[in-house]
């Protein structure tokens, strides 16, 4: 025995630790082999997300001079079917701006030539017009969306070959398309409208945004916020510090944590049938309706609640009894021992927990599928606070889900650009929650 | 052996019986804990409580400031009185018998708050300071008693936390007398403790015993002659000798208490 000790050096490894050495360094490449293909996926996804999406936040536009008289305005106003006199007016300013610049018009219907511009570009001359009377009377220039496909064009997604079995677009828009270009006419810009507008029809892609879906989703969390937030901390505080531990609350216990394994749609059917049909429905309470944000953050909530009830009471038990008992020990009751220790502590974790469980809400599709917010089409922004809440809306995933299912590709351009933005609001959440947790977490 | 020189002068000076425990026990679950103890403890003196490692030291101690009802599977019978008063009884509040009977823990325990926080949130809970300047003087004085002022003096603001493992323990003295207990219950103080730092907090013991009636737990049977009055033996549960501590050291009555002061058994 002695001996075997004495006869090996130091410097000389045996057997037994070579082969130890061999095991770590196995996992240590196992480990690093794993990271490095997370972050490969990651890559590839974010570059395909980014490559498809970015192409939403540009939109090819036309600026063009009309001529408003009052007459026309009229005319237009009084018919039954207003927007009609204002494409006219677009199609004779489009007539003149060619003319103007010399470039060859291959239609002999106006109509025609007016494809190349989206189908809402009328509307939007009379929002202009209701919004500022004083352009009626003298020629002003304006700017208005190409449609999707000449939009396409200019992006490259649309070739001359695909215009070939088109109903909407031919060949000859495209030459005159290049023509403008070359006049300094048609040009491509930042395209606000893709975040703070609204949905669309499906014929208008290049009209829809994701602005009302947004604000869908903020009204949503905010019902989330007020609702599971309180309830799963409370619940949580009590069963970790207050309750009994009997088999009353075990049967709890096991509940909660099977509760956040069901999976979301059924929480979608639960909402029909408990908020919808009963609440809304038998009971008559105002904004229990299909598709509101007051719904849809309701069930958001239950499927929240179980999140966060189990990271708060993760977060209350990681905190060392030592401390309650120092607080107990001095007089305080269990409640202050609660408050003014155990959940300052247990915060950051309830924090973090808290902003998962909303961003896991913020993501989710599946519920809303159920509740009626895919399918609807959101062209309006709520008019107020309140009715933010309780009038019909869409929210974002729900939005994007619904352009990748529409045909036209230049929605589906737009999905890939929706989810760019919902990234862009997890990453913010998380950032927020690390933000919070080192805040907190410096206090002490 | 034991010869301290204080030990031989020792009389039992005990006069009122500040707490009076009969036929206590305590079962954590199927756990018999501690077996049908009685004991007296005096008004205004030491009490130790000595005994070899789980023989049920703490879990007594937890009952006379109740902190055992706080685990949910102790379960505590017998009478214990303070005062005369039943503190198991319906009426009694656990949360004002401890502001009574003060705690040490027997490992450091600091809020990770700052070292002024740490001390003030007795007093402040307890209503036991005014205005800010009264605060200020409590904490003064108790860190001074609890022997680490000149260590944290300059630093009220860092986080308790931040002390050394003995510095805390004094912090968690200095902030047990704080709310000012009629009775202070300390689970060996000086167990993380170097020898001044110890004789710091043998020294305050001492001048508490002129207000508060202490009991203290301690490994030590020097610290145990040295700071009380009388002590109590433990073991297995059972409370097996209780008497003047001169007499426990010098002429044990029970063959365990021999032989564990002797370092036979524990
Ligand atoms: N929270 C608890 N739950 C269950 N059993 C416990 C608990 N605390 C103590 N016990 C048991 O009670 C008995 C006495 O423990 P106690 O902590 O009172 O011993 P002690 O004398 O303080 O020992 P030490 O000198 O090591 O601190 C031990 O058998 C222990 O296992
Ligand atoms: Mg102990």
């Amino acid at each position: 025995m002695t001996d075997l000790t004495q006869a090996r050096s130091l410097t000389e490894l045996d057997p037994r630790t070579k082969k130890r050495n061999a095991a770590e360094k196995r996992f240590r490449a196992y480990g690093v082999s794993a990271i490095a293909i997370g972050v490969v996926f990651l890559v590839i996804l974010l570059w395909n997300i980014i490559s498809a999406g970015l192409p939403a936040y540009t939109q090819t536009s036309l600026k063009l001079d009309v001529a408003l008289t009052q007459e026309e305005v009229d005319k237009a106003e009084s018919a039954v079917v207003k927007t009609t006199r204002y494409r006219k007016m677009i199609e004779a300013a489009m007539v003149a701006a060619l003319q103007d610049q010399g470039i060859e018009n291959p239609f002999s219907k106006s109509r025609d030539l007016v494809r190349m511009l989206s189908t809402g570009a009328p509307a939007t001359l009379r929002d202009a017009v209701l919004a500022d009377p004083s352009l009626v009377g003298q020629t002003s220039q304006f700017e208005f969306f190409m449609s999707s496909r000449a939009d396409g064009y200019m992006k490259g997604r649309v070739t001359r070959e695909d215009l070939a079995r088109d109903k909407n677009l031919t060949p000859l828009h495209l030459d005159v398309i290049d023509r403008l270009v070359d006049a300094g006419m048609v040009e491509r810009g930042f395209n606000w409208n893709f975040i703070f507008g609204v949905d669309a029809s499906e014929a208008r892609p290049e009209q829809a945004g994701m602005g009302a879906s947004i604000l869908g989703s903020f009204y949503m969390m905010m019902v989330v916020l007020m609702a599971a937030v309180p309830i799963g901390v409370a619940t949580a505080i009590y069963l970790e510090e207050f309750a009994p531990q009997n088999w009353f609350t075990d049967l709890i216990e096991i509940n909660i944590s099977n509760l956040a394994a069901v999976p979301s749609i059924v929480f979608g059917i639960l909402g029909i049938a408990a908020f919808i049909q009963f609440g809304g429905g038998v009971m008559g309470i105002a904004g229990f309706k299909q598709s509101v944000p007051l719904v849809g953050g309701l069930v958001l909530s239950l499927m929240t609640l179980p999140t966060i009830i189990i990271a708060t009471r993760a977060s209350l038990k990681a905190v060392p009894p030592s401390i309650r008992d120092a607080a107990l020990g001095l007089g305080a009751s269990k409640t202050q021992a609660v408050f003014h220790h155990v959940l300052p502590l247990a915060l950051p974790g309830i924090l973090t927990g808290t902003i998962i469980g909303l961003a896991q809400a913020l993501g989710e599709t599946a519920p809303l599928l159920l509740i009626g917010m895919i399918g609807l089409v959101a062209t309006s922004y709520p008019e107020g606070f309140v009715s933010g809440f309780t009038e019909p809306n869409s929210a974002m995933p729900a939005q994007i889900y619904q352009w990748a299912t529409r045909a036209d590709p230049a929605f589906y351009e737009r999905a890939w650009g929706g989810i760019i933005i919902l990234l862009v609001f997890l990453l913010s959440m998380n950032i927020i929650a690390i933000i919070l947790r080192r805040r907190f977490e410096r206090r002490w | 052996m034991y010869d301290d020189i204080r030990l031989a002068e020792r009389t039992d000076t005990m006069t009122d019986v500040k707490i009076a425990a009969r036929n206590v026990n305590v079962h954590y679950g199927d756990n018999h804990a501690i077996k049908d103890v009685s004991v007296d403890i005096g008004d205004r003196a030491v009490t130790s409580f000595i005994g070899p490692s789980g023989c049920g030291k703490s879990t007594f101690l937890r009952c006379i400031n109740r902190m055992n009802d706080t685990i949910d599977i102790c379960r505590v019978t017998g009478d214990i009185e303070l005062n005369g008063q039943d503190i198991n009884d319906k009426s009694v509040d656990p949360v004002q018998l401890r502001a009574k009977v003060g705690m040490v823990f027997q490992k450091p325990n600091p809020f990770p708050k700052s070292i002024y926080d740490n001390i003030a949130y007795g007093p402040r809970i307890h209503g036991l300071a005014r205005n800010k300047a009264e605060l200020d003087e409590i904490v003064e004085k108790s860190l001074r008693r609890g022997a680490i002022w000149d260590e944290v003096k300059d630093r009220l603001n860092a986080p308790g936390t931040g002390l050394s493992g003995g510095q805390q323990q004094r912090l968690c003295i200095a902030r047990a007398i704080a709310t000012e207990p009629e009775v202070l219950l300390m689970d060996e103080p000086c167990s993380a403790l170097d020898p001044i730092a110890t004789a710091k907090v043998e020294e305050l013991i001492d001048e508490l015993r002129q207000n508060f009636s202490v009991v203290i737990v301690t490994h030590s049977m020097q610290q145990a002659a040295r700071v009380s009055q009388r002590t109590a033996f433990f073991h297995l549960g059972h409370m097996v000798e209780f008497g003047e501590t001169g007499q426990i050291f010098t002429n044990p009555q029970d063959e365990r208490t021999e032989s564990y002061i002797t370092g036979r058994i524990g």
